[in-house]
């Protein structure tokens, strides 16, 4: 997922070497001809993205009367999605959800990456797509499914029957906090198995040979080498896991329930029937500098944490 | 290393193989349900059948978002690989000021909430006087298809030598000769599989649609308001379950070009490694 960001070896740029070299002489040929080339897409990303991305800024330091949108500089929809208590609740309930299922999802991700990428061998490639199928069944679909597993007369409850744990279903599975979490565990998977997968293939293996010359047992080993170097996979996968998943409303909408409704049904419905787009667009961008921060200070503290144990 | 794997041996590859259950046991679930008698998804099946399948033929609603789906997933296929290519070579080929962030920048829907692509499209759209429309959708899955089709044809131009277009003008072809005759061929399986691959995201893909559609539904809008019946739940898992056919049969053929390519350039991995 990180490779095309990754300055890794591009072996056929080499007699390019000295356009890496900043100054401010002009382009050379090579990189105008590379400017011109990636110059589309940039454009595009832009006109499509960044400018309506702004424009999302710009609507919430509006405001809105029924259907005519008031120009005038204002905080009040920042001050209304920071101090009700309704969006404060639900961003913080938000913020929990992605939070627990990132960290969860990293968790159970690593030992898979870590299988896969030490003891895969030449079937590297062929578990790679095994573990790729379920996720591109379609998002909604998967939600489905769990929909119909947590069920009242679903498939765990009658499971849960059957091998007498209870005798009368569990009402707490489905609509619940706990129902979106696993469900968003689930479909969000892959996308933290693959940036880990990537990050633990770019070990030198001779590092790890070096550490048990050296005298460092397994563990030791994982901690002072495997696990510090595959940070920038494990924290690419936080990173992929938790910023999209706070902006979900179809899980929390099909299994969460009243009590697993996210901030993004609040956002949805600025869009629909309330029909309020500047604190609609306040919403979505407090929610996203407030996931930012805490996507920001879990990689400090992360990094921290490695830091110590080493 | 032997003493790594002595000790991983015992749980790893049972955690793997619990970890593969969990991943596919939701998904099974629905072709199971799918030809189930019963119009409620319940253990034990009441009995196999076939007219959840047999309610969809000559159900014209659906029918019509299918066609939308397949006018959207074409074009923003396209779209995201023509624009992929591009920005793959140069990322692969040159060096020059700009590239990372820029770069960075085409990445970015990697790392959004889809509800924020949606609703900003749309907030623009709407007092521009556009309106709703599937060119909309077409627009935004081609961002979120981007990341994902720059991935993959990067992979194949890291593996393509320039010296064969170098050789090739040398020996007097044309620009135009050298594309058609020596670039895109090398390229083919990369760009076929970043079509599948940006097809498929295109084809699942919800809330863009959803907010941008308008009255023109794809297929996961047509099953979102099915939902709301739980007599159609069947029907829509059957409709599911063609889905999720039709998707694996896409990512096989996608997952088989990529191996050629990949043979070709000696690179080893899966779709993102």
């Amino acid at each position: 997922m990180t490779t095309a960001l990754e300055d890794g070896p591009a072996p056929f740029v080499s007699q390019n070497k000295k356009a890496r070299s900043f100054g401010l002489r002009s382009l050379d040929p090579e990189e105008i001809r590379g400017i011109r080339l990636l110059s589309p897409t940039f454009l595009y990303t832009l006109a499509f993205l960044i400018g309506p991305i702004l424009v999302v800024v710009a609507h919430s330091f509006w405001t809105q009367t029924y259907l005519t949108i008031d120009r005038s500089f204002t905080l009040e929809n920042y001050r209304i999605a920071l101090t009700e208590p309704i969006y404060q609740d639900l961003l913080m309930r938000s913020l929990y959800i992605s939070f627990v299922v990132s960290l969860i999802t990293v968790v159970l991700a690593y030992p898979i990456a870590y299988f896969i990428s030490f003891h895969g061998g030449s079937r590297k490639g062929l578990l790679l797509f095994l573990i790729t199928i379920p996720f591109w069944t379609g998002y909604l679909l998967r939600v489905m499914a769990w929909k119909v597993i947590l069920g009242y007369n679903g498939v765990l409850n009658t499971a849960l029957i059957g091998l007498g744990v209870t005798d009368k279903p569990v009402e707490s599975l489905l609509y619940s906090s706990n129902a979106v979490i696993i469900t968003l565990i689930h479909a969000w998977a892959v996308f933290a198995i693959l940036p880990i997968f990537v990050s633990l293939e770019k070990i030198d293996r001779s590092y790890l040979e070096a550490a048990t010359d050296l005298g460092d047992g397994p563990v030791r080993r994982f901690m002072r080498i495997t696990l510090p170097l595959s940070m920038p996979g494990v924290i690419g996968a936080l990173l992929i896991v938790m910023i999209p998943t706070v902006g979900d409303f179809v899980t929390p909408r099909l299994v969460g329930g009243s009590e697993g409704i996210m901030i993004a049904n609040a956002i949805q419905s600025q869009f629909g029937r309330s029909s309020n787009w500047p604190l609609g667009a306040a919403l979505t961008i407090t929610t996203m500098c407030v996931v930012t921060i805490m996507a920001g200070m879990t990689v400090l503290v992360l990094r921290a944490a490695v830091r110590w144990m080493r | 290393m032997r003493i790594s794997k002595a000790v991983n041996a015992s749980w790893l590859p049972l955690y793997a193989a619990l970890y593969l259950v969990f991943l596919y046991l939701p998904v099974l679930l629905l072709p199971i349900f799918s030809v189930n008698a019963s119009a409620v998804p319940v253990f034990p099946l009441s009995g196999l059948t076939l007219d959840w399948y047999r309610s969809l033929v000559g159900n014209d609603s659906m029918i019509n978002s299918a066609w939308n789906t397949l006018i959207v997933g074409v074009a923003a296929s396209l779209l995201a690989t023509i624009l992929g290519v591009g920005a793959a070579r140069a990322i692969t080929r040159y060096r020059f000021r700009g590239r990372r962030p820029m770069a960075a920048v085409i990445m970015a829907p990697l790392f959004l909430p889809e509800i924020i692509i949606a609703i900003a499209l749309l907030m623009v759209a709407l007092p521009l006087g556009l309106g709703l429309s599937l060119v909309l959708v077409i627009f935004g899955h081609v961002l979120i298809c981007l990341p994902y089709s720059i991935t993959v044809l990067v992979s194949g131009f890291e593996g393509f030598d320039p010296a064969y277009e170098e050789a090739s003008a040398d020996l007097g072809e044309t620009v135009f000769g050298t594309l058609t005759r020596v670039t895109l061929p090398i390229l083919m399986p990369a760009i076929i599989s970043s079509l599948l691959v940006a097809f498929t995201i295109s084809l699942d893909e919800f809330i863009i649609a959803f907010f941008l559609s308008g009255s023109e539904p794809t297929l996961p809008i047509y099953i979102w308001g099915q939902l709301r019946f739980a007599s159609r739940l069947p029907a829509v898992l059957a409709l599911g379950t063609l889905m999720l056919i039709a998707s694996l049969m896409l990512l096989v053929v996608a997952e088989l070009f990529r191996r050629r390519a990949a043979r070709r350039s000696q690179i080893e991995g899966g779709f993102f490694a």
